[in-house]
C-alpha cells in the first residue's frame, strides 16, 4: 500500500526519497535530515531514448 | 562558473567567462566585443559542443592563463583512496529493493529520459517530483493520469520546488512550518510566496508543485486537484494559496467548481489573469497580494513591508529617471525566476505598457530572438533556450552575466531589473555572482554620460544559507535599488518605464 499524498503532507511517516539525476537534490534533503537513496543513473541504451523504450517493451 | 571564477581571480585578469559556444552565448559574447572581428578562426568555427574561454585582461596575464589552461579544470579531491564505498543502485527498482519504504522519487535527469524514470517510479508506488523540463505534453498527461489512478501525484515536469510536511524539495527556502498551504505551478512562485509568508512571521504547512503546464486544458489540472484534495484534508492547513499562470478555459471551470466546494478558503493568484476573465474564479493580481490575503485568512497581520506606497514608488522612479540621458528609454529585466518574469509582465500590462519577452504573457509581444532584446523586454533566463544542457541561472550565473553585459552596454536602456533567488541548491552567493558585472556596466554607462539604474529583489529568508540580509546589503553597497519583493521591484520599474516613455530622461 503506497503512502498517500495526505500522509506526506502531514509528514507522517517521514518521507524517504529516491534521487535520480543531479545529486544536489538528494544531498540537500539528506543535509536536512531526510533519508535518501541515490540512484547511480546513466542514460539507458547508451542515451538512445527510442531504443530504451523498445527495450522496456521487451522486458 | 567555477573555472571562470578561478581564471578571473588571477592577477591582471579583469573578467572571464567559460561557456559553451551555443548560438545564444556567441551572440552575447559578440555583444561584449569578443570575437566580433572575425579574425579568431577558432571562435568562428566553435559549435555548441565546444567550450569558449572569454578572458579580458592584460596580454601577459591572458597568455599565462592560456599556457596553464588545464589546471583551471582540475577537479576537487574525491573520496580518499582505499575507502570502501558501497555501490549505489542503478535503477529505481534496485533502490526499492534496498529500501522498500521509499515514498518519493526526485527526478532531474535530462528531459528526454525523465518520463521513463517517472513511469518506473509510479510502477513502484512512489510519488514523483520531476525537475526536468523538455518532457512532452503527451507523456505528462499519461503520467499524471496513471498517478491519479494509483492514488499518487506527479509534481512536474518543470517543477522547481515542493514542501512535503517539513521537507523542502528542490529549490526550497528555509521557511517555518505554519497554517498556510500552497499549490503552485512552478518553482519561483512558490519560493517567493513561502519566503514572504515566513518574513511576515507566519509559515507553510506544505507546498505541492504541479509543473508549469498542469492547468492547461491539455493536462486538466490533475496535480493541482490532487494538491487541493491533500491540503483540504490536512488538519494543519487552514488556508490554501494557488499560484500559477491562468488556467485553460475548460480547466478554469473545473478549478472554480473545485475551489467553490473546498472546505477551506482558497486564495487564487493566477498571474496574468485579468479581473473579469472569469466570473467564477476570482484571482488576486500579485504574489504579494496572495500573501496578504492568506495572512488575513489565518488572522495574521499584514506586514508593513508588503504595503506598497505608490507615491513613494513614483518619487523614487522620478529621482532615477531624471538623471538619465534622453536616449535612455527602456527597461530590461533579466529573470532567474520564470514566474517572477511573468508577474512583472502582468504588472506592466495593467499599466498598458508593452514589454517584449521570450516567455510572453497573453497580449505581450514575443522576442523574435530570445538572445537579443528590443525596446522594453523581460527575459526568462531559465527558459529552455538558455538551459538546454546547461545549469539553471539560479545555480550558475554565467549566462546572466553575459546578458547583463549585453543589456548594460545598450545606450537605450535606463533600468535593469533583476531577481536573486536564495535557498537550497541555488548558488551559494547569487548576488556575488553578478556584483562585479553590475558595477562594470554602471561604471561604463557613467563614463559615457548615462545613468544606469539597477533595481532588484531577493527571494529568500534570513534562515537560508545565503542569508537574505547579507545578500541585500551586498546589492545596496553596489548601488542597486533593492525592493522587498519581486512585485515591488516590478512596480518601481513600471513607474520608471512610464516616466521614460514620457521622455523622463533629461540629463
Amino acid at each position: 500500500m503506497s503512502i498517500t499524498l495526505v500522509d506526506l503532507v502531514r509528514g507522517d511517516p517521514s518521507p524517504v526519497f529516491v534521487n535520480v539525476g543531479v545529486r544536489d537534490f538528494g544531498e540537500s534533503l539528506r543535509d536536512a535530515g531526510y533519508e535518501v537513496v541515490f540512484v547511480d543513473w546513466s542514460p539507458p541504451a547508451g542515451g538512445d531514448a527510442r531504443l530504451a523504450a523498445l527495450l522496456d517493451d521487451l522486458l | 562558473m567555477l573555472v571562470a571564477r578561478r581564471i578571473a581571480s588571477e592577477p591582471g585578469i579583469r573578467d572571464a567567462s567559460a561557456v559553451m559556444a551555443t548560438e545564444a552565448n556567441r551572440k552575447a559574447l559578440a555583444g561584449m566585443g569578443y570575437g566580433d572581428d572575425g579574425h579568431d578562426q577558432d571562435f568562428a568555427a566553435a559549435g555548441p559542443n565546444d567550450l569558449v574561454l572569454a578572458i579580458e585582461g592584460e596580454t601577459a596575464a591572458i597568455d599565462s592563463v592560456i599556457a596553464r589552461a588545464d589546471c583551471y579544470f582540475a577537479r576537487g579531491s574525491g573520496p580518499a583512496a582505499g575507502v570502501d564505498v558501497a555501490p549505489e543502485p542503478r535503477s529505481i527498482a534496485q533502490a526499492l529493493a534496498e529500501r522498500p519504504d521509499c515514498s518519493v522519487a526526485v527526478i532531474s535527469v535530462p528531459g528526454e529520459h525523465a518520463a521513463r524514470e517517472a513511469r518506473a517510479a509510479l510502477a513502484a508506488g512512489l510519488h514523483v517530483f520531476i525537475f526536468s523540463s523538455n518532457v512532452s505534453v503527451e507523456d505528462e498527461r499519461a503520467l499524471k493520469s496513471e498517478a491519479r489512478d494509483c492514488g499518487l501525484v506527479v509534481m512536474g515536469p518543470d517543477c522547481g520546488t515542493a514542501y512535503l510536511g517539513g521537507a523542502g524539495i528542490g529549490f526550497a527556502n528555509a521557511v517555518r512550518r505554519g497554517p498556510i498551504g500552497i499549490v503552485a505551478a512552478s518553482g519561483t512562485g512558490m519560493q517567493e510566496f513561502a519566503s514572504l509568508v515566513h518574513r511576515a512571521g507566519s509559515g507553510i504547512s506544505s507546498g505541492i508543485g504541479t509543473g508549469s503546464r498542469d492547468l492547461t486544458d491539455a493536462i486538466g489540472g490533475v496535480s493541482t486537484m490532487a494538491g487541493l484534495d491533500a491540503l483540504e484534508a490536512d488538519p494543519s492547513t487552514r488556508v490554501i494559496a494557488l499560484v500559477s499562470k491562468p488556467a485553460g478555459v475548460a480547466t478554469t471551470d473545473a478549478l472554480a467548481q473545485r475551489i467553490a466546494r473546498c472546505a477551506k478558503p482558497v486564495v487564487a493568484c493566477l498571474l496574468g489573469a485579468d479581473s473579469g476573465d472569469s466570473d467564477a474564479l476570482r484571482s488576486v493580481s500579485s504574489i504579494d497580494e496572495a500573501v496578504c490575503s492568506a495572512l488575513r485568512a489565518v488572522g495574521a497581520n499584514e506586514p508593513a513591508f508588503l504595503q506598497i506606497d505608490e507615491r513613494r514608488m513614483r518619487e523614487r522612479a522620478q529621482s532615477e529617471t531624471e538623471k538619465m540621458h534622453p536616449q535612455q528609454h527602456y527597461v530590461r529585466g533579466l529573470f532567474a525566476g520564470g514566474t517572477l518574469c511573468y508577474q512583472a509582465q502582468a504588472i506592466f500590462r495593467r499599466a498598458r505598457l508593452r514589454v517584449y519577452s521570450n516567455s510572453p504573457l497573453l497580449g505581450m509581444p514575443e522576442l523574435a530572438d530570445p538572445c537579443v532584446s528590443r525596446d522594453s523586454a523581460f527575459v526568462d533566463m531559465g527558459a529552455e533556450t538558455f538551459v538546454h544542457g546547461r545549469p539553471h541561472p539560479m545555480i550558475d550565473a554565467t549566462e546572466r552575466r553575459l546578458r547583463l553585459g549585453q543589456e548594460g552596454s545598450d545606450p537605450s536602456v535606463g533600468v535593469i531589473l533583476l531577481d536573486f533567488i536564495l535557498g537550497a541548491i541555488a548558488s551559494p552567493d547569487p548576488t556575488g555572482d553578478l556584483l562585479d558585472r553590475i558595477r562594470e556596466v554602471r561604471d561604463a554607462a557613467r563614463a559615457s554620460g548615462r545613468h544606469l539604474c539597477v533595481a532588484a529583489s531577493v527571494c529568500g529568508t534570513e534562515d537560508d544559507r545565503q542569508s537574505l540580509q547579507r545578500q541585500v546589503r551586498a546589492l545596496e553597497d553596489a548601488g542597486v535599488l533593492v525592493f522587498a519583493s519581486s512585485a515591488q521591484a516590478a512596480i518601481f520599474a513600471r513607474e520608471a518605464a512610464l516616466l521614460l516613455a514620457r521622455g523622463g530622461g533629461c540629463a
